[in-house]
């Protein structure tokens, strides 16, 4: 297998094509006919996952560093690079999403009816910019995709959501565009000082990894990145975009938005915030206060969740309250927090995925969210009713499925340096429960007390294709996590190592430029 | 740490031969519910043979010198950092045991089942739910680590959860499994906070290397091992019903019958006390967490038993009496007994399985009665039946050796593993907490005594005295068939016997109850898995001062229980209620005290008061004022009409004119960058 792909030099393009391939598709899509659209669509995402699967196997698990990278100058003037790679964090993300694609598109089948061509051309262009995030190894790239991405996403939800679609997404668009501006300056603070510093121009990750910050310029700046993935977990405050926007996205949106781009600020969060101003990041005040944030995540969201009649809303603020265990198990900075915020990322993509393909697709049936509508499900379809208990148990964390390993391990982690936020976080198990069983209740038990759901078909072919990968990747993560643990341990661990080391000692940037930095060597040997 | 004389057979067979009947009957159920034949073979087949290879294990342990429990580790489960978390099963004495009682407990109640749930329509899925408890059961107690006993402490949990809402279709019935799983999960936040506590501070969270390195890292009697105790007791107090999170369990009685008799009589709800009992190092080393468990034990068994006292569906008595029962078998593990706890544990299980199916066959003849003649009466009032005895006289004297064996009546099982519980207590007091455990062991006396009366009102109001379901249903009464009738049998039979297993020799040397052959098996058996908490304890409260507290060893406690016992059911039964329910005495409505004890001390009422109501409350107040109102309203929608209030782009963005944000975005951009380059 590893010869195979040797002789056809899969470690030099694959990262490339993953990020413009579904560009190609998206032409071929705008090309193609209307009625095609959506097969076109899923062929390419689901030849897109194909391609991906051998990172998983390729991927060298004993190093920490960028793996299957490359590089090119993009715009030299100003130091732009086209630079790319994937590490143990990135590799889970970006098998994630692969992953998800054409479980998507195919779960969107019956949802999207109308500009097919158009919705699909958009779902693919988003595949590029979220993967694009994923691997880019220059910060203008890095910002390019972030905005990329963007784009496709407000028109998802403006074109094809629901009444308030339009205010949705621009609420959408202009807290996420806020924070991308701050993060943008900060980007542009860090160019200028490299530039000063040593008179070359370089937008390149490793570079400006070794300006040397003083501690006020690294509390300016993390605040200024902080709020952009913030807003993208999002953190409370910053979440009042994410319920409006996952009721009235459509269900396709909805499921890459809550599986695939909330992980973006927490990726951001490890990727960017943690390397560049450990001291800031490491600051105890800071680390409460992000703590805290998380802490509040995952109880309020978890009480408002409870008293919300739109189960498609529900499900939108559990979104919070998962997210607030990132947020804990990676400003815990211990290794069981970080790789647990890794896990809860991947299982709540996949759980909470599934759960908003399911209330998707209960819409399909009935044309209404409200649970309340629903009641006595249980004995029309059950096989529907199975595999919705499987999926909002696992996102109550369970034990046996992956819910339960990431908030274990998270908690666990954050227990360590913090032990009162892991216990009051502890006590999201018994809010989890009551949030989910009432609305599995009003859904699936109870007297069927309206004559329309005496008769729903159960779940189709087509449908079972979507959610069976799902229920499967849930269970696999919850008995043996051990593969997607052991792929993102020696990242974690080093990431971890190096904001210990920065944290005491700031790199002269000079001292360091004598020797080319240590990863920028590594990458230019790929 | 292999042992030479003893490898254990298929150990990990026996936990997957129910996860199989599971898959097995989950497919039937989804697939083609209609093949009944299939499940019937399945469900209680996978627990015969599971059954089958735990006797295996068991005579192959018999006669071994097994100084330490066996580990099977099969895959790294969790591994991250300095954690090491394995799925991995242990063998010793304890976990054998339990895992006798489960499966061999477990197989019975299927075979009842298939005569109990024959003609519903959910037959498929309700095995393989019952399949599914009995594996995440034997995961609990197999379990070698705190995460792994945690997937089958949740696992049961959720079984447990399906089965009460089995017929989910009522609300009622469909809350009540709500309700379970909640208050389950407060429970389990304590023993997931445990976990935390112990890998932080002994960093691990194995079994052997926690007990291995308590006793010298944790502080005798320090606030960290009470700390830990105290969360992992808390996880008891749910799985097991006991104060303050009991009140799951009665309500837990609408599932069907077999499922009160398995998972909310004999193994789920003793789960509590079987954790106390595997960690009873770390509780050996926390006194104050002992004392707290033995006074939740006495209180929750003393508390129960009064509500028991006045009620009148036949399965909230039993319900209640469980709670009663799992109080007692607290206060054993809370006063160092983990023996006697596990001793008093089988037998209920015997005899409370027992009273739960015998209570099944009366609800299925009454039931099926009143179904007969389309009559709308609750078919578990025992205002409805009174002399039953009659139609269903099997039934009637099985239920008659329950109900002497839970009151402690020798010879039966209940007598010997209750009055040993009652003699420990008082053997405790002793030292600085003498007045604690005196009171604990008044409090068992107490509870013991009302045991024996609410039993008695119980068979009395069912099977003795008038019929009361009416001339017309008495002809459609009938006797339940052998599939359930020979599983009342055999467990009438074990709760007869049961106890003789744990003869103490004090009560060997009694006068007339003396003459069975004493044998203190299940202590001699379960020595080396509890000695390493008896080693922490014996010292500290010395030898068991046998004659000096409360003026009587063993023997004479024994005689004063049985005495209390025998004058309790035999004057209770004559005297007070002499021989039928006379609704006459009794206004329709409870009133007085009576009317408290009906209404459960108004227990779920306070809860609902004091904790449901405002915290659905304070839910829909955060999401209307915080959320919706501060946060968006005013924060962010304010936000945006300011900056519409400064122009142009402003106005454009709130009209959904992206470009022109796109170009602001781009041009400010552009400008800062201006600005950093010049």
């Amino acid at each position: 297998m590893q010869a195979l792909l040797d002789a056809i030099g899969y470690s030099t393009w694959v990262v490339h094509f993953l990020v413009f391939f579904p560009t190609a598709g998206m032409l071929l899509v705008l090309l193609g006919a209307e009625n095609r659209a959506k097969h076109v669509a899923f062929w390419i995402a689901l030849l897109e996952f194909v391609v991906s699967v051998p990172l998983w196997f390729s991927f060298n698990t004993a190093s920490g560093s960028f793996q299957f990278a490359g590089q090119a100058d993009w715009i030299p003037a100003w130091g732009v690079h086209y630079a790319v790679g994937i590490d143990g964090i990135g590799l889970l993300l970006v098998l994630l999403t692969t992953f998800l694609a054409p479980l998507t598109i195919l779960g969107s089948f019956r949802y999207i009816d109308r500009r097919e061509k158009a919705f699909y051309a958009m779902m693919l262009l988003l595949q590029t910019g979220i993967l694009g995030v994923f691997v880019a190894l220059d910060l203008f790239l890095f910002f390019v995709f972030w905005e990329v991405m963007l784009v496709p996403m407000y028109f998802i939800i403006g074109v094809w959501g629901g009444e308030r679609r339009i205010y949705a997404a621009i609420k959408f668009f202009l807290y996420t565009a806020l924070g991308s501006l701050l993060m943008l300056v900060a980007i542009l603070y860090l160019f200028f000082k490299y530039r000063a510093l040593t008179g070359n121009v370089s937008f390149g990750y490793f570079e400006l990894l070794q300006v040397p910050l003083t501690f006020r310029e690294q509390f300016w700046l993390f605040a200024a990145f902080a709020l952009a993935f913030a807003i993208k977990v999002p953190v409370f405050p910053f979440h009042t975009w994410l319920p409006d926007a996952h009721v009235e996205a459509p269900t396709p949106g909805s499921v890459v938005l809550a599986a695939v781009l909330l992980k973006l600020g927490a990726f951001g969060f490890l990727r960017f915030l943690l390397p560049f101003f450990p001291q800031a990041a490491t600051d105890s005040r800071i680390v409460l206060l992000l703590l805290v944030l998380g802490l509040i995540g995952i109880i309020y969201a978890a009480w408002v969740a409870a008293v919300q009649p739109d189960a498609k809303k529900l499900v939108a603020y559990t979104s919070v309250a998962h997210m607030g265990f990132v947020v804990l198990g990676i400003f815990a900075l211990t290794q069981q927090g970080v790789q647990g915020a890794m896990l809860v990322m991947l299982s709540h993509g996949a759980s909470t995925g599934a759960l908003f393909l399911l209330v998707g697709m209960l819409y399909e049936r009935r044309h209404t969210r409200l649970s309340g509508d629903f009641g006595g499900l249980g004995a029309v379809m059950p096989a529907f009713a199975t595999i919705f208990m499987i999926t909002a148990l696992t996102s109550i964390g369970l034990p046996g499925t992956s819910g339960f390993v990431g908030e274990f391990l998270s908690l666990l982690g954050t227990f360590q340096t913090h032990p009162w936020v892991a216990m009051l976080g502890a006590t999201g198990v018994i809010f989890a429960a009551y949030y989910m069983l009432p609305m599995v209740q009003r859904i699936w038990f109870n007297e069927i007390d309206r004559p329309e759901n005496r008769e729903l078909p159960d779940l189709s072919r087509r449908e079972l294709a979507v959610l069976v990968p799902l229920v499967v990747i849930m269970l696999w993560m919850g008995v043996y996590p051990k593969p997607f643990l052991e792929r993102s341990e020696v990242t974690v661990a080093e990431l971890l190592e190096r904001v210990e080391a920065r944290r005491i000692s700031t790199p002269s940037l000079l001292a360091t430029f004598a020797a080319p930095p240590a990863g920028a060597a590594e990458r230019a040997g790929d | 740490m292999e042992h030479a004389g003893f490898r254990p057979v298929l150990l990990g067979l026996i936990v997957l031969l129910p996860l199989a009947g599971f898959v097995i009957n989950g497919a039937v159920a989804l697939l083609a519910p209609a093949r009944k034949r299939i499940v019937t073979w399945a469900g209680p087949g996978v627990l015969a043979l599971a059954f089958a290879l735990a006797l295996v294990n068991f005579f192959g342990m018999l006669g071994v010198e097994l100084e330490q429990a066996i580990v099977r580790d099969y895959w790294s489960w969790m591994p991250v950092g300095n954690l090491e978390v394995a799925a991995a099963l242990q063998l010793d004495q304890l976990s054998m045991l339990m895992t006798l009682i489960v499966t061999g407990v477990s197989f019975v109640i299927h075979v009842y089942s298939v005569g109990y749930m024959g003609d519903d329509p959910g037959y498929a899925r309700y095995f393989a739910y019952l399949n599914l408890f009995v594996f995440f059961m034997l995961v609990l107690v197999l379990g070698a680590n705190f995460p792994v006993m945690f997937v089958g402490w949740e696992g049961v949990g959720l079984c447990s959860y399906l089965l009460i809402g089995f017929w989910f279709r009522d609300r009622e019935k469909a809350d009540a499994g709500k309700k379970a799983f909640i208050v389950n999960r407060i429970g389990d936040l304590g023993f997931m906070v445990a976990m935390l506590l112990l890998f932080t501070n002994l960093g691990s969270l194995d079994f052997e290397e926690v007990f291995r390195a308590a006793p010298a890292t944790l502080a005798y009697g320090g606030a960290l091992v009470t700390t830990i105790t105290l969360f992992l007791f808390l996880g008891a107090t749910g799985k097991s019903a006991q104060i303050p999170l009991y009140i799951w369990l009665p309500d837990a009685m609408a599932g069907p019958t077999p499922v009160s008799a398995l998972i909310h009589a004999a193994t789920m709800v003793t789960a509590g006390v079987y954790m106390v009992a595997r960690t009873g190092v770390l509780f050996a080393l926390a006194p104050v967490s002992m004392i707290v468990v033995a006074g939740i034990g006495a209180l929750t068994a003393l508390f129960a038993a009064t509500i028991g006292l006045a009620q009148y569906d036949i399965k909230k008595v039993l319900a209640y009496s469980t709670v009663s029962q799992l109080g007692y078998m607290f206060l054993a593990v809370g006063v160092g007994a983990f023996g006697t706890g596990m001793f008093h544990l089988m037998t209920h299980a015997f005899f409370k399985a027992l009273l739960f199916r015998g209570s099944g066959a009366v609800i299925h003849a009454v039931h099926g009665a009143f179904h007969h003649t389309h009559k709308e009466w609750d078919p578990q009032d025992m205002r409805n039946m009174g002399g039953l005895r009659h139609y269903l006289p099997l039934t009637w004297i099985v239920m008659w050796i329950g109900t002497l064996a839970i009151s402690g009546v020798w010879p039966f099982a209940g007598f010997f593993s209750k009055d040993e519980i009652i003699w420990q207590a008082a053997a405790r007091a002793v030292g600085p907490f003498a007045p604690w455990f005196t009171a604990f062991w008044a409090m068992a006396i107490a509870a013991a005594v009302l045991t024996a009366f609410y039993m008695t009102r119980l068979m009395i109001m069912t099977f003795h005295g008038e019929i009361r379901c009416g001339a017309a249903e008495c002809t459609h009464l009938h006797e339940v068939p052998a599939v359930m009738s020979l599983p009342l049998v055999v467990l009438a039979g074990l709760s007869t016997v049961g106890g003789w297993v744990n003869m103490p020799h004090a009560i060997a040397e009694l006068p007339v109850l003396g003459w069975l052959p004493s044998a203190e098996w299940i202590h001699a058996w379960l020595e080396p898995a509890v000695r390493p908490a008896e080693a922490i304890l014996g010292p500290r409260l010395g030898a068991l001062n046998e004659a000096a507290p409360l003026g009587g060893g063993e023997a004479f406690w024994a005689a004063v229980a049985f005495a209390l016992a025998v004058v309790v059911i035999g004057v209770g039964s004559s005297v007070v209620l002499r021989w039928k329910y006379r609704p006459a005495l009794e206004s329709l409505e409870p009133v007085g005290l009576k009317k408290v004890l009906y209404r459960k001390w108004y227990v779920d009422e306070a809860y609902e008061t004091l904790i449901v109501r405002p915290v659905v409350a304070t839910s829909r107040a955060l999401w209307r004022l915080v959320d919706e109102a501060l946060i968006d309203n005013v924060l962010v929608n304010g936000a945006g009409y300011t900056s519409r209030a400064f122009g142009w782009a402003g106005s454009r963005l709130q009209t959904g004119q992206l470009n022109t944000y796109a170009f602001a975005v781009v041009l400010g951009a552009l400008i800062l960058l201006g600005f950093m380059l010049l």
